[in-house]
């Protein structure tokens, strides 16, 4: 007889093989980053490590409730430019204006995600591809196309730039705090549970009677706002408004999410794999960084496309095996 | 005319609509100068359009276009820049074009063979060239701009034939030739097949792989071309810029042109009277003193628009 109450480490293994795969390549890159570099493993690093990757730990969490329903959101990286000019521009008021209005302008596109996607029943990726070229040019057309700097005079930089309580940078404090919300939404709510059944079978959830609409508009609303977030990050952390950043950062969160486990086809997916997966492809990069530093080898910023995609590549053949195996088995 | 023509022939009443407003409003419109410059700009849209209708006939999308135009695109000029090129310059000129087309021919073996033998997702699939592609193009040029003197080359750009740019004509040929292959071939009707119901297709023994693989590689063969001719306009190659957002221009084409997301049509001559319009469009709004960032703007509502009225028609 199965007994569901006692946990088996091997039969846990078993069930997420890649979730486990992840954590144990975080664990043995981190190892490996230690032994290999002095200043790998310094508070210095690893703090400044973090808060870098707090936007991409952001933006991957929203993409991942996205994925989670079967859908997609291409435009997050265009999004996070736009906000990170918003940013800028409420500078001057503080953060106590800044952090709602860099998130409301996110969560704004990602409302015109959900009504292109629901209302007009446009494919995800079309209308996604579309807000991505409007956030864009809307990003160009308000900073007239360029970098605008941040008023250090007001704490807006201290997001960005500081340490809560002098020990975590307050950009990944915030993020960890968004992570466990999303992971109790995810585990513990109907609306969670509706997100799955979605990916799951659409069809299939609307017959059920679920709220499958409301479910939806939530996910595109999440993954704006998580873009706000990250533009917020990113003008606080670098000290200004960037319109032409955002390049492929759908990209990375894509692969983060893959990378954690989740199905690109939807209906299984976890909060704390997703960072995992965003962690271990920010370390790949920082772990490059350091190679680059010690001179072993030197790799332009054009390898880094290049690396990611193959990442991505390595990551979807493994996913393709395992996917093949469960459909093998049962 | 009621809402149903209205829809079915929407294509032409807005290519109509935008000529009317150009002769109007547009300074120099009708002129033949502003027909070049159009004709040449439409080629390569039109072309890897048309590719994409093929790829989108079987349900899937194609978003590595721009990247592979970038490759070869990059590879061509080092090819007659060469030691070898420059010795041979006949050996070198053919070489430049053969090994970029084969090099684009391969990434569309790469993304359908992802798509149809391991099953990912066509956006997904594709989005690995789309990032990697143009860095790799970028790896290969140091990121540097290459600029040429090599008049034999840029004849697939500048050259003209009974007074037309040399690229228009060979945008026509490739339509005859595909619309020929989707209508009269066992590869069209397999295509067609495929992209209204996978399944049925398989089940009935339909070579369902082959023809996938078959549209992603055709695809990619385009860009490639595409690519070429872009460095032959500018007798320059910039990895950077080569096709940049190119497979918003050819989506766009290609759904205005009548092909529908979920597959099952590819309306050839629908793709290259797209690519007209998202030309005119761009073209009109530049010379009416808009802003570039502000036609990527217009360009995401038509998108938008021209799915939504496609879908709308499926239903």
């Amino acid at each position: 007889m199965l007994d569901d109450n006692t946990f088996d480490l091997r039969k846990y293994i078993r069930g997420n093989t890649q979730t486990t795969a992840v954590w144990l390549v975080l664990v043995l890159l981190i190892v490996f980053g230690v032994m290999r570099y002095d200043n790998f493993g310094g508070a210095y690093n690893i703090a400044s490590f973090l808060n870098y990757n707090a936007m991409f730990i952001a933006i991957s969490l929203g993409m991942c409730f996205v994925i989670m329903t079967g859908g997609i959101d291409l435009s997050v990286g265009s999004v996070a430019a736009f906000t990170s000019v918003i940013a800028a521009y409420l500078s001057p008021y503080g953060l106590a204006v800044a952090i709602p209005g860099a998130i409301a302008a996110g969560v704004a596109f990602g409302a015109l995600n959900a009504f292109f996607i629901i209302a007009m029943r446009i494919p995800p990726f079309i209308a996604t591809l579309a807000t991505m070229l409007g956030a864009k040019g809307g990003a160009l057309v308000i900073s007239g196309a360029e970098t605008i700097g941040v008023d250090w005079g007001s704490n807006f930089t201290k997001l960005g730039m500081e340490k809560a309580f002098g020990t975590v940078p307050w950009t990944i404090l915030i993020v960890a705090l968004l992570a466990v919300a999303l992971w109790i939404v995810l585990e513990k709510t109907s609306l969670g549970r509706t997100v799955l059944a979605i990916g799951g079978s659409e069809d299939a959830s609307t017959l059920m009677g679920l709220k499958v609409n409301r479910a939806k508009a939530f996910v595109y609303l999440l993954s704006g706002g998580c873009a706000g977030l990250a533009g917020l990050f990113l003008a606080s952390g670098f000290g200004a408004g960037q319109p032409l950043e955002g390049i492929g950062w759908e990209l990375s969160a894509i692969a983060a999410v893959v990378v954690g486990g989740t199905l690109l086809t939807g209906g299984l997916g976890s909060v704390p794999a997703t960072i995992a997966g965003a962690l271990l492809l920010g370390l790949v990069f920082n772990i490059l960084n350091f190679e680059n530093g010690r001179g072993t080898i030197s790799l332009s910023a054009y390898w880094q496309m290049v690396i990611r995609g193959g990442f991505l590549f390595v990551v979807i053949l493994f996913q393709t095996r395992i996917t093949a195996e469960k459909s093998n088995a049962s | 005319m009621n809402a149903q023509t209205l829809r079915q022939n929407g294509g032409v009443v807005a290519l109509i609509a935008i000529l009317l407003f150009n002769a109007a409003f547009t300074p120099n419109f009708l002129q033949l100068q502003t027909l070049f410059v159009n004709i040449s700009q439409v080629a390569t849209i039109a072309i890897v359009a048309m590719g994409m209708t093929l790829v989108i006939a079987t349900g899937g999308i194609d978003l590595s276009v721009g990247a592979i135009m970038a490759l070869s695109g990059a590879m061509a000029p080092l090819i007659f820049q060469s030691e070898f090129g420059t010795a041979y310059p006949a050996l070198g000129l053919t070489a430049a074009f053969v090994f970029p087309l084969i090099v684009a021919c391969m990434c569309g073996l790469f993304n359908g063979a992802l798509i149809s033998v391991l099953r990912v997702q066509p956006i997904i699939a594709t989005l690995i060239l789309f990032i990697s592609g143009r860095g790799i193009a970028q790896v290969l040029t140091n990121g540097n701009l290459q600029t040429f003197k090599n008049p034999a080359f840029s004849y697939l750009g500048t050259g003209k034939v009974l007074g037309l740019p040399f690229q228009g004509w060979l945008a026509l040929a490739i339509a005859v030739v595909l619309f020929w292959v989707v209508k009269r071939t066992s590869f069209g009707r397999y295509l067609l097949a495929v992209g209204g119901n996978e399944k049925a297709a398989q089940l009935s023994g339909g070579p369902v792989k082959t023809v996938k693989i078959g549209a992603y590689v055709i695809c990619a063969f385009l860009s490639g071309i595409a690519g070429l001719i872009v460095v032959a306009i500018n007798s320059a190659s910039d990895a950077a810029r080569n096709g940049n957002l190119m497979e918003l221009d050819a989506i766009a084409a290609a759904v205005v042109g009548g092909a529908l997301l979920q597959g099952g049509r590819a309306p050839i001559f629908g793709a290259i009277l797209g690519a007209i319009i998202i030309q005119l469009v761009k073209y009109t709004l530049l010379a009416n003193g808009v802003e570039d960032e502000v036609a990527l703007i217009a360009k995401a509502f038509i998108i938008v628009l021209a799915v939504y009225v496609q879908q709308a028609r499926k239903e």
